[in-house]
């Protein structure tokens, strides 16, 4: 890898070479993704002093106006939606409702998912059998379809929206972890640990699940922007947070059948969730390269 | 071989079993399912005739046995606020969904596979870097935006094809195209990758060595060869596509599967979810394992050994 004194070099010599040091760190680094995550962080704790407008109350004076930068203009930066509310405002505070269901369904997802793949890798045998086959019919079930049925039965809510995104996707912690254990479990350490007379669950916990902590946090960054796009489906369908909390998916859903005369309304908040997805799987990739290039291969 | 059929047929029943207990279990996860319609005007009398006609005043694992019973004659219950049998109204939904899965099917087919040998023939061009962005993109950008985006811009602003509904087949261009471009994604990778392992083997080597022409080394030797693990893929994107496509569904207003479930959540008619859900499940299942039997009969290392 080249030095900073001989990319500076580079950079006196030759035209190109001075293209190649404004965009070093940005192949360094994923400058893309610390921008828009940053912005999305900061954002979501401050939406109160942040957002220009009220972001639920209607007004119906204010129906479908357009974003301001265009012919027709109005005083909101990115127009108002069919109840008169602000579009920006509700997309901050959108934000804040991304951020905090993709933090909680991988905190479940994320603990169960780890803790069943240690069990059904250090074990083995037909706990490990049992786990597993439970992994290969949840592959087969439609996750939208349950996640209405659950809010037929129980209605509407954060818990119910939280409840079938981490019944969907701890399998992929799980699955990983499996993998890392079966190989950890062979190490000279834990047979030491073993012949030392270490219980099952303390060598789980002191000696395997040091090793497993990357993976984990490398797995759950790369699955942030699933569960963001998977909560955004839910919400489009109405089966997300109910009403009248912004949303990003439902949000767009609102816009659709105005798409022909108030456009706005449905492309902003789908422009958030492009972006924060982009920027998250940005981010899984680069931390993956860096700190497990052997999880290449979950792509 | 004979094994490998026995062990796969198991499992797939086994998944099947755990898909009916699941959805049993998950509508009368808040007590009796009765209690979803029960209002201020619902009558004794009708509420016991519910129990009775539906089972639902036996212990539960009776209701367990009928439920599969039921479903294992084929019968999915009945809708509960239209009374009509849960199997006909999948029935009269099925080809709107099947027609959307098979064109999305083959979009993605046509976008991911070319796109990926290209992207592995020339490595580093302007091809690999088109098929990356694409592969990114399709899994990054909410479909269902995607989908209004089109419809912004080739029904509203262009004209040029019709932004809701079914009918002839310029009302199926739309949606097929954003359910492909999504599943294409990972086709892409796949193929690309594939492509890469079996255009660094010794056989493509020595048939580069040999002479013959760019042309026939990438298509003939590497491509045949580097099918199995795109093939097996592409079988379970079809299967996904059926259920995968109901965001899709709602977004054109078409008159598939996804649609009637979506509508039924209106409704709390949860008959009718169990039956979508079942049905798709099931599809599901069947195209996978027709897949692995496949997958045996393409490749003659599975076929042989063990």
């Amino acid at each position: 890898m080249a030095t900073s004194s001989e990319i500076g070099q580079i950079g006196k010599s030759s035209g190109q070479g001075r293209i190649r040091r404004i965009t070093l760190p940005f192949r360094r680094w994923p400058v893309f993704s610390i921008v828009v995550i940053s912005l999305l962080v900061f954002g979501g704790l401050f939406a109160p002093w942040l957002a220009p407008h009220e972001h639920e109350l209607p007004n119906l004076r204010t129906r479908h106006l357009p974003p301001s930068f265009t012919d027709s203009g109005s005083g909101f930066l990115l127009g108002t939606d069919s109840l008169g509310r602000d579009v920006l405002s509700r997309i901050i505070y959108g934000a804040r409702v991304s951020l905090i269901v993709a933090g909680v369904t991988l905190a479940i997802s994320g603990t169960a998912g780890t803790l069943l793949g240690l069990v059904s890798g250090y074990y083995g045998g037909w706990v490990d059998e049992l786990i597993m086959r439970i992994v290969d019919i949840k592959l087969a079930l439609p996750f939208i379809l349950l996640g209405m049925v659950l809010v037929i039965v129980l209605g509407r809510s954060f818990a119910v929206l939280v409840g079938i995104l981490a019944f969907w996707f701890w399998s992929g912690f799980a699955r990983q972890v499996r993998g890392e254990v079966l190989a950890l479990k062979e190490t000279d350490y834990v047979s030491l640990a073993k012949v030392a007379g270490a219980s099952g669950p303390r060598i789980l916990a002191r000696h395997i699940l040091p090793g497993v902590v990357n993976t984990v946090v490398v797995v759950g960054t790369l699955l942030v922007g699933s569960v963001i796009l998977a909560e955004a489906g839910l919400s489009y369908l109405g089966v997300g947070v109910p009403p009248p909390t912004p949303a990003w998916g439902s949000m767009v859903s609102a816009g659709r059948i105005y798409v022909t005369h108030a456009w706005w309304i449905s492309v902003f908040p789908g422009i958030a969730i492009a972006l924060t997805v982009l920027a998250v799987t940005f981010l899984g990739d680069w931390l993956r390269d860096r700190f497990d290039p052997r999880l290449r291969q979950i792509e | 071989m004979a094994r490998f059929l026995a062990r796969r047929l198991l499992t797939t029943l086994l998944s099947l079993l755990g898909a009916t207990l699941l959805v049993f279990v998950l509508a009368r996860i808040q007590g009796d399912p009765r209690s979803i319609w029960v209002d201020d005007f619902t009558l004794r009398s009708d509420y016991e005739l519910w129990g009775k006609r539906l089972g639902f005043d036996k212990p539960v694992y009776q209701q367990y046995g009928l439920f599969l019973g039921r479903i294992a004659r084929g019968n999915l219950g009945v809708s509960l606020y239209r009374s009509v049998p849960v199997r006909d109204l999948i029935w009269e939904r099925l080809p709107a969904s099947a027609q959307l899965a098979i064109a999305g099917f083959l979009v993605s087919i046509v976008i991911g596979i070319p796109l990926g040998v290209l992207s592995a023939v020339y490595r580093g061009s302007y091809w690999d870097l088109a098929g990356r962005w694409s592969a990114v993109l399709g899994v990054s950008l909410p479909v269902f935006w995607v989908g209004i985006m089109g419809i912004l811009l080739f029904g509203v602003a262009l004209g040029w094809l019709p932004t809701s509904g079914r009918g002839n087949l310029s009302h199926l261009i739309l949606p097929a195209f954003v359910v492909g471009w999504g599943a294409s994604s990972g086709q892409l990778r796949l193929t690309r990758s594939a492509m890469l392992d079996v255009l660094d083997s010794e056989y493509v080597k020595l048939a580069r060595a040999k002479g013959v022409s760019g042309f026939l080394v990438v298509w003939k030797h590497g491509f045949r060869n580097a099918l199995i693990a795109p093939l097996t893929y592409a079988g379970l994107t079809f299967a996904g596509l059926i259920t995968g496509a109901i965001v899709i569904e709602a977004v054109f207003a078409w008159p598939g599967i996804g649609q009637l479930a979506l509508q039924s959540v209106q409704t709390s008619d949860y008959a009718i979810i169990q039956g979508v859900i079942l049905v798709v499940t099931f599809f599901y299942l069947i195209s996978s394992l027709l897949v692995d039997l496949l997958y045996a009969v393409i490749d003659p290392r599975i076929r042989l050994g063990s």
